[in-house]
Formats: structure tokens, C-alpha cells, sequence
């Protein structure tokens, strides 16, 4: 009989539990097969004890660890200064680029020259050519500092996709709620701060988090103009010990941030899906 | 209120002529009803007249003062003329209550403890007291479109503008909205409407214009215009959407 229960649970709902066993053994049994053969044939390589003893060697994790997490710091600083310069500059430029009124053409001009400047030149030549650069105009310091001008760098190159990212926000919120602000007599300004705005960050949380993430790493490339972050600490550690493993102590240390972070990041941008479905 | 007259009213997108030279008076206190097929030109029409679209040819008068001067600044026109949409269009992130005090707050520069009386008494009118503070999408299609009602009688406007605010509805949530357009005739609005509600504008409207190609091709009273039509568009168009 199809409605007959058997310990309260219909024929489907007894159907659906066993199938979902069924795939929960399976995924299992796959892991571990995967697991086993990497554990099993990667040591069987004829290099493997030079690997394990040059890249994952634990006296010599143990001895940089601490240092290194020291010197990671200097990244969380630099990036702690540079991120909100970049949110604030970033929608700087994206409203420069909305900019409508015919006085303030030179500013969507120059919006739109930013944002092909930075985005078109690779980060490391834009660290040094300003952190490079400008210190060689012979200022005084404390204003020679690569912290300055490598931090710059990375202000400008991330503000110029950060503003595209909020300028698709902004294309995002409908323009019937332009037409609504408007009909109530507000002006333009008003309508993009009080209505258009507040959506437009919104909308792009998501997305912007995933450039959070990218200048949490590209912090590093600093190092190339003298700050001592992690990975210039760990290159040291490498010249001085003569193995690579400070480089994988760095690794573990970004992973132990930008994976918690990159997964809020899916699970906002998932939300978001759902919101919007 | 405030009495409305267009005249010669030519609103163009590129080629297509959507308003093709459009005469209508709506008097103080007035409910007007434009009828007509999707297309006809009532929705643009509406648009007009509160300046969202600025038009080609013809002059607008709202109290004896032309509102399509070209140059002039529109925002103090908008807030004198309040206008509903088809799809509600409340600011998302705001509560029913900031939805409403926002333009009051900025236009008129008033902070928001003078303005929350009035405020709460508009909402507790329209039977909305106990939704102030829900967000947009925490309220039903009618709900959501009585706010937005309340949003715009907020900046206490001259006349009110409706664009076939009812077609997003269910239709068991079409009549409380409609009652919200009764209450608003009693005390005096002048209103014009955009509407596919054939039994409501008979009833309630004091003048019904049919609209196609964007002319007015037939106005008169209700009884008249629905009961003996001589034109034999309006003639068509009735059969088809009394049917």
C-alpha cells in the first residue's frame, strides 16, 4: 500500500533517507581512495625525501613560525590603512565616472584615464614605479618611506577596481527607484546618497570581499621595495637556514586568513543568490 | 489642491510619438481616468507631467503656472505633484516609516520628530499604524502600495498621480487600494489616474478620457463615455475590456 508507514516514515521519506545514505557512503569511499593513494605513491617518488626534507621540514617550521608571524603584522598594518583608503577612493572614482552635470566632465574624464591606467599596469610595476619613484624626488623623511609609497601603489591599483565594482553596483538598483527618489522631488544628489547608494554597496559586499582578499596577498609584493613583511621574513629565514619551508609557514599563515575569508565571502555571495531568486 | 491643465502636450522617444499633442483639464479636486491599451501613451503622459520626462512640445499648467518652462529646475515641481507607480518602487532598505519621512527630511529640511506625528497619523489613516516599521519586503503587494501612497501624500502635494497602481496586485488585495483612492477623492486630492479598473473608474472618476496613439480620442463623464461611447475606437476598446 503507498501510504503504509513503517516507524512513522512514509514510503518517499524512506526512499529519500536511504538514498542519502547511499551517497554519503559513496563520497566517503572515494575520499579515502584519494587520500590513500596520495599518501601511499607521492613518498614512493624518487625525490620525495629531499621534498619533505627541504619544503616541509618541521624543526625548521617550528624555529620561523614565531618569527614569521611577527612579521605578518606589518602585513595586517599595511593592509589595515590601505583598505579603507581604497573603499573611500574607489567610490570616489566610480561617482566621478557617473558624474552627470556638464561642469564635472573633466572629473568623468579623469575617472575613466584612472581606472585604464590601473587597471592596465601589473601591481608589481605600479609598486615600483611609485615606490621607486617618488622616494628618488630626494624627500626628507619620514616621507621616503616605502610604507608610503608601496601602501600608494596598492591604494591606486585596487581603487581603480574598486570603483568599477561599485559602478556595477550602482547599474544594479533599478531605475524605477531613481524614478520614485526623483518623483518625490529629490535631487540628484540626494537620490544617489540616500536611495541609490545604500543598495548599490549592498549589492557588491560580496564582491568587494573578494578584493579584500586579493590585497590581504598582494600586501606581499611590498617586500620587492623593503618593507620586512612575511615573505620577505621568510626569504631570509631561507638564506639563512637554507631550506625552503619558512616560504610553506608563510602559505599556512595567509591560508589560516583568506580561507575563512574567502568562504564568508561565498556564503554572502550565495546568500545574496538566494535573496534574489 | 491645485487644478492641472495640459495643453498640446508632444512627448517623442526618437521616432515613435507617444503623446501626440494632448489637451486635458483636471479641475481642483477633481479624479481623472485615462483608459486604453497598454501603449497608449497614459503611463508617459503621467511621467510627464511630473517631469520625470521632459516633453518636446506643449505647456503644462499646474495652478496657472507653466511647469514645462524649459530651464525650469523640476525638483520644486515634483515635490508639489506626488506621483504612485505600477510596481510600488519603496526604497528597499528603509522602513515603511523612513520611506515616507525620507523626502519631507531632505526637500523640506525637516528633522524627524516634527515630522513623525503627521507621519504616524497619515499611516494610522490608511489602517497601516502597526506596519511602520516593517521593511518593504515584510509587507503584502497591498500594504507595500498603501505606503507607498502615504510616502507621497507625505510631501503633502497639490495632485496625485496614480500609474495603474493596482496592476501588480493580487486581485484580492486590488480593493484596499482602491478604498485609499476613495478616501483621498473625500477630502478634495486631485487625482488622475492611469487605470485598466473599467468598474472602478466608472464609479468613482469624475471624468474618463480614453487614450490611443497618444491622443485622447474621447473624454467625458463616466456614465457617458462608458454607457453611450461614439466613437467607434472607444466603442472597440470597450467591448474588448468589458467583455
Amino acid at each position: 500500500m503507498a501510504h503504509e508507514k513503517v516507524a512513522g516514515l512514509t514510503r518517499r521519506a524512506r526512499y529519500e533517507a536511504q538514498q542519502r545514505r547511499r551517497s554519503l557512503i559513496i563520497a566517503a569511499t572515494s575520499t579515502v581512495i584519494v587520500l590513500a593513494a596520495i599518501i601511499i605513491f607521492v613518498p614512493m617518488a624518487p625525490g620525495w625525501a629531499k621534498v619533505q626534507q627541504s619544503f616541509f621540514n618541521g624543526d625548521v617550521l617550528a624555529r620561523s613560525f614565531p618569527k614569521l608571524l611577527e612579521a605578518f603584522t606589518v602585513n595586517m598594518m599595511i593592509f589595515a590603512w590601505s583598505a579603507p583608503a581604497i573603499a573611500i577612493l574607489g567610490l570616489l572614482i566610480a561617482l566621478a565616472r557617473d558624474a552627470r552635470s556638464p561642469a564635472l566632465f573633466p572629473l568623468r574624464i579623469f575617472g575613466a584615464a584612472f581606472t585604464d591606467i590601473f587597471r592596465g599596469v601589473p601591481v608589481i610595476l605600479t609598486v615600483y614605479l611609485i615606490g621607486f619613484g617618488i622616494p628618488g624626488l630626494g624627500l626628507p623623511r619620514p616621507w621616503n618611506s616605502p610604507y608610503i609609497w608601496g601602501s600608494l601603489a596598492l591604494i591606486l591599483t585596487y581603487s581603480a577596481y574598486v570603483a568599477e565594482i561599485f559602478r556595477s553596483g550602482i547599474d544594479s538598483v533599478h531605475h524605477s527607484q531613481r524614478s520614485a527618489a526623483l518623483s518625490l522631488g529629490l535631487s540628484e544628489r540626494q537620490v544617489m546618497r540616500d536611495v541609490v547608494l545604500p543598495q548599490a554597496i549592498r549589492n557588491v559586499v560580496p564582491s568587494q570581499m573578494n578584493m579584500l582578499i586579493a590585497l590581504q596577498k598582494d600586501v606581499s609584493l611590498l617586500s620587492f621595495i623593503g618593507p620586512v613583511e612575511i615573505f620577505r621574513q621568510a626569504g631570509v629565514f631561507k638564506s639563512l637556514l637554507a631550506n625552503f619551508t619558512p616560504y610553506v609557514g608563510a602559505a599556512i599563515i595567509f591560508l589560516i586568513v583568506t580561507i575563512p575569508a574567502t568562504r564568508y565571502a561565498d556564503y554572502l555571495m550565495a546568500r545574496q543568490m538566494r535573496d534574489r531568486s | 489642491m491645485a487644478k492641472l491643465e495640459l495643453r498640446e502636450v508632444v512627448k517623442r522617444f526618437g521616432n515613435t510619438t507617444v503623446c501626440n499633442g494632448i489637451n486635458l483639464d483636471v479641475a481642483e479636486g477633481q479624479m481623472v481616468c485615462l483608459i486604453g491599451a497598454s501603449g497608449a501613451g497614459k503611463s508617459t503622459l503621467l511621467r510627464c507631467i511630473n517631469l520625470l520626462e521632459p516633453i518636446d512640445d506643449g505647456e503644462i499648467f499646474l495652478d496657472g503656472e507653466d511647469i514645462a518652462e524649459p530651464g525650469l529646475n523640476p525638483q520644486g515641481v515634483r515635490a508639489r505633484i506626488g506621483m504612485v507607480f505600477q510596481s510600488f518602487n519603496l526604497f528597499p532598505h528603509m522602513t515603511a516609516l523612513e520611506n515616507a519621512m525620507l523626502a519631507p527630511r531632505r526637500v523640506h529640511g525637516k528633522a524627524r520628530v516634527d515630522l513623525q506625528p503627521d507621519i504616524e497619523a497619515l499611516f494610522e489613516r490608511f489602517g497601516l499604524a502597526d506596519r511602520m516599521g516593517n521593511y518593504p519586503d515584510q509587507l503584502s503587494g497591498g500594504q507595500q502600495q498603501r505606503v507607498a501612497i502615504v510616502r507621497a501624500l507625505a510631501m503633502r502635494p497639490e495632485v496625485m498621480l496614480f500609474d495603474e497602481i493596482t496592476s501588480a496586485l493580487d486581485p484580492q488585495l486590488v480593493g484596499e487600494v482602491l478604498d485609499v483612492l476613495l478616501m483621498l477623492k473625500k477630502q478634495g486630492m486631485t487625482m488622475v489616474l492611469a487605470t485598466h479598473e473599467m468598474g472602478f473608474a466608472r464609479e468613482a472618476a469624475d471624468k474618463v478620457c480614453f487614450l490611443k496613439d497618444g491622443r485622447i480620442v474621447e473624454e467625458g463623464a463616466p456614465d457617458q463615455l462608458f454607457g453611450t461611447p461614439k466613437h467607434p475606437e472607444t466603442q472597440a476598446f470597450l467591448a474588448r475590456a468589458l467583455k
